[in-house]
């Protein structure tokens, strides 16, 4: 696992048979590019699930490149919980500029001003499983018939049996005793009226993997995965943010730390950890010498054993 | 060097060892967390084990747990400083089959797991029949639970020799065998010190060097149109490209090609990834071709070479595995997905069901249940334009799909 930083070398045109294969890192790019150009070929109205992190990120960059030179079929679609990192709207922002594509806000904020969602109360309060019933409410009102997520199979071991094309019924429902079997690379998205498609290019990526493949594309990403100084305080173990949206409890005194995120929340939840690495070569070599998953920073999967799988059931991303 | 990605299928009972396996591989390479290793053994101690149970690393989800099943096809991933690997873990319960060729589908390699004392078992053809049947290139046996059989050369002797004896039936040509012990770790990613006797290499060492590059068809060119590109805009107004995947063969710009089934014929004017111009493109790649004539050509298209295109036919021979719970009936209609094509199909003929555990022939079958494995005739509306399975995976295979449900009911392979 030491090698890990080992830098892929691209493939040079080939002079005998044996040159014929390519590096991991190209067969899953290759592998995501065929899924989501199978989306935009099989549905009507696909989006894309943009959540300022680096996995949607590598997404969004992927589908420039499966379309190149036409600009990209679907729109970005970010659910904002409004408790957002300032840079992950900053960098939104930035990219969907880049892309010249179109962008479709889905707010929480406005389905609790609605009624149609309840803020959480307690300390540990967050929005993330109220963004399902915004996430729900955007796919419905814009007739959206795919989502295309970031989501990766090694994350968690409910996303570990996910399918490429996974279906949902008209709830959003994901049923796991139901799902449709995946066989080569023929995915079915057959669906009835109502109903819609979750899909998820990079499956077959890990974290590693995506750090690799941003290095190797030098795809810019959020300043909040380099290390950064940054006032916060230490709750059960979790470094976590300052914030407007973070209630104190008596006895925590915020401090200054140098830290950086491994992944890209919301900003209550998010934990981050204590890091000099400010460049992607050190991100990798931090990456690959880590002992623990990069969601054992999230708030939102230690609440119960089954909490991903819980939220997934009930539509969750 | 570059770092190939290997898959690899498994699949097995409880009490075979294969989660033990893999639990072993994943800790022994690294490839587990702290925190992943924390609530494995926060689980054994719930369970009251006084031991930090491997196998349940790959435990899954709650709604298998409440039921005691394990419900199909999990995805596991690790790395070695060679090569990253994709491990399709599949249970080996009621529906074994269907799930079995779901991992076999898309894998390069079969792990084939034999209980030392019990030598081979039922589920040891049944498994090594669907590697064939899935045309895997690549079978690696695991004799497992040597420290047993007190690490005796002789006792994987006479399983390698069986097992090569019934091997010979089946359509694989690169078997290897390792005596392991999953539980002890002997031969899995370390030398055993108790087996000096075998001077093979490791299960590790196997899987890391195993030749992958053949696996794909090299020689036939095949390029399903997937979807095609046209910007619209100022800069690239006369812009088409056919964006896909290659499914087989080499193509290069200035290559003839000829596209089916129009059968019109062009030559290749450039391969475009993104912004770069590729000087070839061979299978997996994604890519996007344009071309020298302006030619009506849309999704479901193949691009070929002169001299060396797929089949179009109407009436097609396959091997298929009935997957839905609801059996069928000779003259039920289908959606068939094949490549980038859809066509509807009717079940014209039932050939014969094959017992998966002696590959004995059952004819006058009129129903397919859910599990069986049969050779059929379809026809389809429209030509398909295909290759066999075993000359290539790609062009080869298809599924079928419910036309009330929507559910893929069937994998099938074109002979």
């Amino acid at each position: 696992m030491q090698d890990k930083l080992n830098q892929d070398v691209t493939i040079e045109p080939g002079v005998e048979m044996s040159q014929y294969y390519l590096s991991h890192l190209k067969e899953l790019e290759s592998e995501a590019i065929y899924v989501i150009r199978e989306v935009v070929a099989q549905f009507e109205n696909p989006a894309l699930l943009f959540s300022g992190g680096k996995d949607s990120i590598v997404l969004a960059y992927l589908s420039r490149k499966a379309f190149h030179p036409a600009k990209i079929p679907f729109p970005l679609v970010h659910i904002d919980t409004g408790h957002n990192f300032p840079e992950t709207m900053e960098y939104r922002d930035w990219l969907v500029n880049e892309l010249g594509v179109r962008l479709v806000v889905g707010s929480v904020q406005e389905s609790i001003d609605k009624g149609r969602a309840k803020e959480e109360t307690g300390w540990n309060a967050s929005r993330n499983a109220l963004q399902t019933v915004t996430l729900l409410d955007t796919i419905e009102k814009n007739k959206f018939d795919a989502a295309m997520g970031g989501a990766r199979r090694d994350e968690e071991k409910a996303r570990a049996k996910e399918r490429f094309f996974s279906h949902r019924d008209e709830f959003g429902q994901w049923d796991p005793k139901n799902q449709r079997p995946e066989l080569w690379n023929l995915f079915n998205g057959k669906k009835h009226q109502g109903e819609h498609f979750r899909v998820f290019p990079i499956s077959n990526w890990t974290e590693m993997d995506v750090w690799q493949y941003i290095h190797m594309e030098n795809i810019p990403i959020p300043k909040l995965y380099y290390s950064h100084e940054r006032e916060v305080i230490v709750r059960d173990g979790a470094i976590l943010s300052t914030s407007p949206w973070l209630k104190l409890k008596p006895d925590e005194v915020p401090t200054k730390k140098i830290v950086r995120f491994r992944t890209c929340g919301d900003m209550p939840i998010t934990g981050a950890v204590e890091s000099d690495a400010d460049t992607i070569e050190k991100i990798i070599a931090e990456v690959a010498a880590s002992r623990k998953t990069e969601r054992g920073t999230r708030a939102d999967d230690k609440r119960s054993e089954t909490a991903m799988e819980d939220r997934k059931k009930s539509g969750y991303f | 060097m570059t770092n190939q990605l290997l898959r690899f299928t498994t699949a097995g009972s409880v009490d075979d060892g294969k989660s033990t396996l893999i639990g072993r591989l994943l800790y022994d390479s690294k490839s587990i967390f702290e925190d992943q290793l924390e609530a494995v053994e926060a689980s054994s101690a719930k369970k009251g084990f006084d031991y930090v149970d491997l196998s349940l690393l790959t435990d899954g989800l709650k709604s298998e747990r409440e039921q005691g099943i394990t419900i199909d096809v999990a995805y596991r991933y690790f790395a070695t400083p060679k090569r990253k690997f994709i491990i399709a873990d599949t249970p080996g319960h009621i529906q074994y089959t269907r799930n079995m060729v779901t991992g076999a589908s898309t894998a390069n390699l079969a792990l084939i797991l034999i209980d030392a004392r019990k030598g081979l078992v039922e589920q040891t053809f049944r498994h090594s029949f669907i590697a064939s049947l899935l045309k895997i290139p690549h079978i690696i046996v695991c004799v497992n639970k040597m420290d047993l059989v007190d690490y005796d050369e002789a006792v994987y002797e006479k399983i390698v020799e069986e097992y090569k004896g019934f091997s010979s039936r089946l359509e694989v040509s690169d078997i290897q065998f390792v005596p392991i012990s999953a539980l002890a770790g002997d031969n899995v990613v370390n030398r055993s010190e108790n087996m000096t006797w075998y001077e093979g290499a490791t299960l590790l060492h196997m899987l890391e060097s195993v030749h992958i590059e053949s696996d794909h068809n090299h020689i036939d060119s095949r390029f399903p149109v997937q979807y095609v590109v046209r910007p619209h805009s100022k800069e690239y107004h006369d812009f088409r490209g056919y964006a896909g995947r290659v499914a087989g063969g080499i193509f290069r710009p200035g290559d003839d090609v000829v596209v089916m089934p129009s059968g019109f014929s062009s030559k290749i004017k450039t391969i475009e990834f993104g912004n770069e111009k590729l000087e070839e493109a061979f299978a997996p790649m994604s890519v996007t071709i344009t071309l020298e004539d302006e030619i009506d050509i849309s999704r479901g298209d193949i691009i070929a070479k002169p001299n060396n295109h797929p089949k179009a036919d109407q009436d097609i021979d396959l091997m298929i595995c009935w997957m839905n719970q609801r059996p069928v009936n000779l003259n039920t209609k289908f959606y068939l997905r094949h490549t980038t094509r859809e066509v509807k199909a009717v079940l014209k003929e039932i050939q014969y069901k094959l017992d998966i555990n002696s590959l004995e022939k059952l004819d006058n079958a009129e129903q397919l249940q859910m599990n069986d494995i049969a050779r059929i005739k379809l026809r389809t509306a429209q030509p398909l334009l295909f290759d066999s399975y075993r000359k290539n995976r790609i062009t080869g295979s298809v599924i079928l799909v419910d036309e009330g449900t929507n559910e893929t009911v069937a994998a099938g392979m074109i002979v």
